[in-house]
């Protein structure tokens, strides 16, 4: 059998499609998190907890309304999206123009209420959540065996990928967005509500992560701890490829995941900390990140 | 007047010395309160000490009875420095519970330096009472060398002849992978390969993939908590079962089955030394727990710190004083055990809690009647052949007598 540094071929594609399964977690996390600092210029700490959110939503859907999961795929994420621009609406709006370490203090504070609440009540040990039946089972890859749901969160992700870049780098709303980044007082001259499409594109970052999580749900467990888990790997993703960066973000997400799943075969003690190792390499050579803008 | 004002200097002193020592039986209930052993453990420990306190009406031997409580993140520096704090400062007297076999070893040695009480029920390392035992510790509920015994055992004898391991990159991991290792081959199986991960790891998939690669009959889980939720789920998913081979949970609490659900837990074999449904006793006790703790039923642990803190009241009551920590776990150890949950037990010369042990199967579905109905018992393992012999343990304490 052919051998890579003495893992069989075989196996390694098996892991390499492994890391691309959790790299697509991260490109749908690390996306949101773009949109909000590359259009808010808010470092928000609080998405870990939204992604949580989400998939608590779909749980509680299930548990107390009987909504299975393919609804709760939809209602769950405009839920928390909602709840999302509530917090922007009320909270983030007045400390907007202020140093980004006062928003960034602000959802940190928001998560540990959120996440704090999330396990007095549910505990940390998680609540199952069952796999929808349409996409139980696997397929026989001859090197691998791939779980159906698996290839589902995969393309789903590359999906919602292209799509939220399609529409902030090619459509009308995209270049309003970036052009009330860049100007908002000019941008409102024209007559474009600007506080109105910044509460939308946090809702709307909220909402990703609230995807993510309930994509997450039948994988994992639905855990209030979930998000915490998962939110510093994720940001270290942002800050490798570029603050603000959301082709960056996704190509990152997706890249580390295949190197802490190559990190998890040839050296596995290592696998939780290679993306911070990773992190503090790039930000030697290139601190404003791989794709980042040059400040 | 030199002698006079020598006298006065030293009457000063003596109310701090009456404070540091305390009228107040401390207990500190150390362990994770929002991390991943937070259910196993957590709060429900502190409310299990209090039930116990409360049995003893809140008094021993005319000293009122406080439990304090911290949370050590699963950080042995941390966990090492409450306790510190903890009996320098406010005047703790014993520590309880410390899962997390890293902290454990940090705490225990803190406690025998300051001669005060360490009563262990999370933590699973059998080093508590090997090579690292103290005059000081008590290791209450269970250890590796139990499980080992109990599940690694049964599932050779039942015709799980090779091993691959999934170990957590820690102390009770290691100890877990080694203590099951030993068992496996001294009953004629082999031991394929292991490969270690990190504490709290999300995504088990890969790993798992190393174990399926292994061609191992069994893939032995050698983690806890959240950990081995998630190796048990990812093999589900990942078709590992329906392949054809085995998971052998090593360590697996009630909070884990109650998160995995019956559906994907049904069938998995477990030793533990407490189960709430085992008879009319602990059912009673346990019904009461669960009434003051979200209706949760309790972990062997959270039973473990209530007998533990039972236990260590009947000792101080005999004793008629708390301060000489090492007189207390000696009468501990000269008392015999008797607790509704445990039954009649002994803590030997090495700190060991001797009771039996059993080995449990996780339901099907169809098979439970009522919420928190998980288990059916195998076998019970009498409490003479549930822990490790006291001659093979390496205990200072022991080998120094001879």
């Amino acid at each position: 059998m052919t051998t890579v540094f003495g893992v069989p071929i075989q196996a390694l594609f098996g892991q390499l499609l492994v890391g691309l399964i959790n790299g697509s977690f991260y490109a749908l996390l690390s996306l949101g998190l773009a949109i909000i600092f590359g259009l808010l210029n808010i470092v928000n700490f609080a998405h870990g907890a939204f992604y949580m959110l989400g998939a608590l939503g779909a749980w509680l859907l299930l548990e107390h309304f009987g909504v299975g999961y393919w609804p709760a795929l939809i209602i769950s994420p405009l839920v928390v999206g909602l709840f999302g621009a509530l917090i922007e609406r009320t909270m983030l709006k007045r400390i907007r123009g202020l140093d980004p370490i006062y928003g960034l203090l602000l959802t940190f504070g928001l998560a540990l209420i959120i996440q704090g609440v999330a396990r007095n009540y549910f505990g940390v040990s998680g609540e199952p959540y069952d796999m929808p039946p349409q996409l139980t089972g696997g397929k026989n890859l001859g090197f691998m065996f791939l779980p159906n749901y698996r290839a589902w969160v995969v393309l789903v992700s590359v999906l919602l990928c292209a799509l939220t870049w399609f529409v902030t780098e090619r459509t009308r709303l995209g270049s309003y967005l970036r052009a009330a980044t860049e100007n908002p007082l000019l941008v409102q001259a024209f007559g474009i509500n600007v506080p109105r499409l910044i509460t939308l594109t946090y809702g709307l970052g909220v909402g990703l992560a609230a995807l993510a999580g309930v994509m997450a749900a039948p994988i994992y467990r639905v855990s209030p701890l979930m998000g915490s888990d998962l939110i510093i790997v994720v940001f270290a993703v942002v800050v490798i490829g570029g603050m603000g960066s959301i082709f960056g973000s996704i190509l990152t997400g997706f890249a580390l995941g295949v190197i802490e799943g190559l990190t998890k075969v040839y050296y596995p003690e290592a696998s939780s900390t290679v993306v911070f190792v990773i992190m503090a390499l790039v930000l030697m050579v290139k601190p404003t990140g791989l794709f980042g803008r040059t400040a | 007047m030199r002698i006079a004002s020598r006298l006065l200097a030293l009457a000063c002193l003596l109310p701090l010395a009456a404070l540091a020592q305390g009228k107040t039986v401390k207990i500190g209930v150390l362990n994770d309160q929002s991390g991943l052993y937070t259910d196993l453990g957590g709060p429900g420990s502190v409310v299990a000490a209090k039930m116990a306190a409360e049995e003893f009406g809140n008094k021993v031997a005319g000293m009122p009875i406080e439990i304090v409580t911290a949370d050590h993140q699963n950080k042995p520096d941390i966990a090492s420095s409450i306790a510190t704090k903890w009996i320098d400062v406010d005047g703790v007297d014993a520590i309880l519970d410390v899962p997390n076999s890293g902290c454990a070893l940090a705490v225990a040695k803190v406690v025998a330096d300051k001669n005060k009480v360490f009563i262990d029920s999370g933590a699973a390392t059998s080093n508590l009472t090997g090579k690292n035992c103290t005059p000081n510790t008590v290791h209450w509920t269970y250890d590796t060398w139990a499980l080992a015994n109990g599940t690694g055992k049964e599932v050779v004898k039942a015709g799980g002849k090779t091993w691959f391991f999934l170990t957590a990159d820690y102390e009770f991991g290691k100890q877990l992978e080694k203590d099951t290792r030993a068992v496996v081959e001294a009953n004629g199986g082999k031991v394929l390969g292991s490969v270690l991960h990190p504490l709290n790891a999300s995504d088990f998939s890969s790993f798992l993939l190393q174990a399926q690669s292994s061609k191992a009959n069994i893939i032995g889980l050698a983690n806890a908590g959240g950990d081995t939720i998630n190796s048990i789920k990812a093999a589900s998913e990942f078709g590992i079962v329906a392949g054809g081979q085995k998971l052998a949970g090593l360590l697996v609490f009630l909070s884990d089955v109650h998160s995995l659900g019956l559906k994907t837990a049904n069938g998995l074999q477990l030793t533990s030394a407490f189960y709430w449904d085992h008879d009319e006793k602990t059912r009673a006790w346990s019904k009461k727990f669960a009434a003051k703790h979200n209706g949760r039923m309790p972990t062997m642990v959270q039973a473990g710190v209530y007998a533990g803190v039972l236990h260590y009241l009947k000792a101080i009551q005999a004793l008629k004083s708390k301060d000489d920590g090492k007189a207390v776990v000696e009468k501990m150890k000269a008392l015999p055990t008797d607790d509704p949950l445990f039954g009649k037990g002994t803590i030997r010369a090495d700190g060991r809690k001797i009771h039996p042990v059993y080995l449990y199967e996780v339901k099907k579905p169809s098979e439970s009647k009522a919420p928190w109905d998980y288990y059916k018992l195998i076998r019970e393992i009498p409490a003479d052949q549930a822990f490790r012999p006291l001659a093979q343990g390496d205990c200072p304490l022991i080998t120094a007598k001879k």
